[in-house]
């Protein structure tokens, strides 16, 4: 009877389907990371292991522009994310520790807007009202614009993660006289915690990531990763782009990783 | 999963009840401040007068949405006709952005389906294994995949030295190569909310049909797939309102001739010789058409969950 019930829910061809959907998503990536340590100075053919590409991205011609370009990236993204995260964490208390409220309904809202309105509309839209308070563009005003489109990507984990702690907890401290600020400080915090590093990083990784808004809002002499990536490619893919491609690729997959086995670790408790 | 029903319970307490106003403030003010009010003077740039070398000057004009709709002849003293260069750009993004999510859900479905149907220890891992390349930044998956497509690249060198075609397949700088850059750039969005609905998806009902002597492939049309839906659709929006303002799928992987309205919006701007209260329209009717397929789709499902 059970062989029966799992063969109902087998389609042929599903699992071939699966497959080749990851390949499609990989191939990519690891043909990129795969040239980017080919010893050719030409992108098509293979000629040896090196790591002369990573070389080049450090000490090469274009590496005090990359070097820039990566200090302006992670300096922000390290910024917005923090500052994102104790908004959000914020925003997550009042929105579900509140009560009920009149502009609740808007406040979600407000919260989601980033992710409702397209990408390049908030860029746009970003770039004109700098433009027209006549504030200068550069590093200042790619922060602020990711403070506010990280978030909502920081507000999902908290926000799941703190629905699904009972207020018992809060309630249980407070009946002990703690103060508020105590309850929320030494009981809810902590365990809002792994919401708030999935958060974090989510923020982190969104910044990081971000060329669309960072190239309309940046001005002109200030360049972020993307933005000196992009400018790079519209020459062609040169082999220490791929190296850089590499660099970063990794720092996104360690990071989601390392958000992965927080999130694990902790349902396992 | 204990949060089921205790979630229900405790999602809205009023334990930090007066602080409320202080606790929502910093996100009021900074989404209110760099995303709501920018939006807002957006709409108001689009009634602008344009000031050649980008910028406006204020006085109330409605020529960016005359000049988007309508054909004055070259120099505005014609009948106006109907100015199709720009609409069609909306048009072919629209149908870019549609043949992606098609795409998406052929492969999505498929995939969300077989993983939702692992055991429940290895589920997660193979989540974990589809979204892994979208946390990756979206500029590097797209040149990647400009890498790959290359007539001389790595794909094409494959598909020759197995026999497969004798001479490079051009695939760089076609529609297909701009829909295969937006479902890759969105395809967890498909896999994620299906994968979702098959997993709450009763399997006794298929077993019901195969009772009733329904094959595979009628189970699956007449019973799974109806059940799944709001997952699918959700799918589909997810997939397709990115896809419609997308920037750099068709820039990097379309070439020239394959304009859609990320790029109409993002010429306005960027460089000198843009029309700013042009560029302002064109995004202000770019954001109409999501906020409507947003609204038709929110509508929808409140239906089906009353129903």
């Amino acid at each position: 009877m059970a062989q029966a019930g799992e063969d109902i829910k087998k389609y042929p061809g599903f699992m071939g389907i699966t497959i080749f959907c990851l390949l499609i998503l990989y191939a990519p990536l690891i043909v990129v990371m795969v040239y980017s340590f080919n010893e050719s100075k030409s992108i098509t053919e293979w000629q040896g292991l090196s790591l002369k590409w990573y070389v080049d991205v450090f000490v090469g011609p274009e590496s005090a522009k990359f070097k820039e370009a990566a200090l302006n990236s992670f300096s922000i993204a390290i910024t917005a994310a923090i500052a994102a995260t104790i908004i959000a964490t914020s925003a997550a208390t009042g929105m579900l520790r509140g009560g009920a409220f009149k502009g609740r309904g808007l406040s979600f809202a407000l919260i989601n807007l980033p992710l409702i309105v397209p990408e390049i509309v908030t860029a746009v839209a970003t770039l004109i009202f700098f433009s027209a308070i006549g504030f200068e563009r550069g590093y200042l005003t790619i922060l602020v614009a990711h403070i506010a489109f990280c978030i909502p990507f920081a507000y999902m984990p908290i926000a799941a993660r703190m629905q699904g702690i009972e207020d018992t907890y809060e309630q249980a401290a407070l009946d002990l006289y703690a103060t508020k600020a105590q309850a929320f400080k030494r009981v809810l915090l902590p365990l809002l915690m792994p919401g708030v590093i999935s958060g974090f990083i989510l923020a982190f990784i969104i910044s990081l990531d971000d060329f669309i808004i960072t190239n309309f809002v940046k001005g002109a002499g200030i360049e972020t990763l993307p933005t000196a990536i992009f400018g790079a490619v519209k020459q062609g893919i040169k082999p220490n782009i791929m190296a850089i491609s590499t660099m970063l690729l990794g720092v996104s997959i360690v990071m989601v990783t390392v958000s992965y086995f927080v999130g694990k670790s902790d349902q396992k408790k | 999963m204990a949060g089921g029903a205790a979630s229900g319970g405790s999602a809205q307490t009023d334990t930090f009840k007066e602080s409320r106003t202080w606790l929502l403030m910093p996100s009021w003010l900074v989404l209110g401040f760099f995303i709501l009010i920018p939006v807002l003077m957006m709409l108001l740039y689009s009634f602008l007068t344009k000031e050649f070398r980008g910028g406006v000057i204020w006085e109330f004009s409605l020529s960016a949405y005359d000049q988007f709709f309508f054909d004055r002849g070259l120099f505005g003293d014609e009948e106006p006709s109907i100015e199709w260069t720009y609409i069609n750009i909306f048009w072919r993004s629209i149908w870019q952005a549609g043949a992606a999510t098609i795409l998406s859900l052929l492969i999505g479905f498929p995939t969300a389906y077989f993983i939702a149907t692992r055991p429940a220890e290895s589920r997660q891992m193979w989540v974990f294994l589809v979204t892994i390349p979208y946390w990756v930044n979206l500029l590097i998956r797209t040149i990647s995949m400009k890498f790959l497509l290359r007539d001389q690249g790595p794909l094409n060198d494959f598909l020759m030295a197995i026999g497969f075609v004798d001479s490079p397949v051009h695939i760089i700088n076609t529609d297909f190569a701009v829909q295969l850059g937006l479902f890759y750039s969105y395809l967890p969005f498909m896999v994620l909310p299906i994968y979702a609905a098959v997993e709450r998806y009763n399997f006794s009902l298929s077993e019901a049909a195969a009772d009733l002597y329904a094959t595979k492939w009628q189970t699956l049309r007449k019973v799974l797939l109806p059940a799944v839906k709001p997952g699918v659709i959700a799918g589909c929006i997810l997939v397709f309102v990115p896809s419609l303002g997308s920037f750099l799928a068709p820039d990097l992987l379309g070439g020239a001739k394959n304009f859609m309205i990320g790029s109409l919006i993002e010429e306005q701007f960027k460089g000198n010789a843009g029309n700013w209260p042009f560029g302002a329209a064109a995004s202000m009717i770019l954001l109409s058409l999501v906020m409507v397929i947003l609204m038709i789709s929110a509508r929808k499902s409140n239906k089906g969950g009353e129903g």
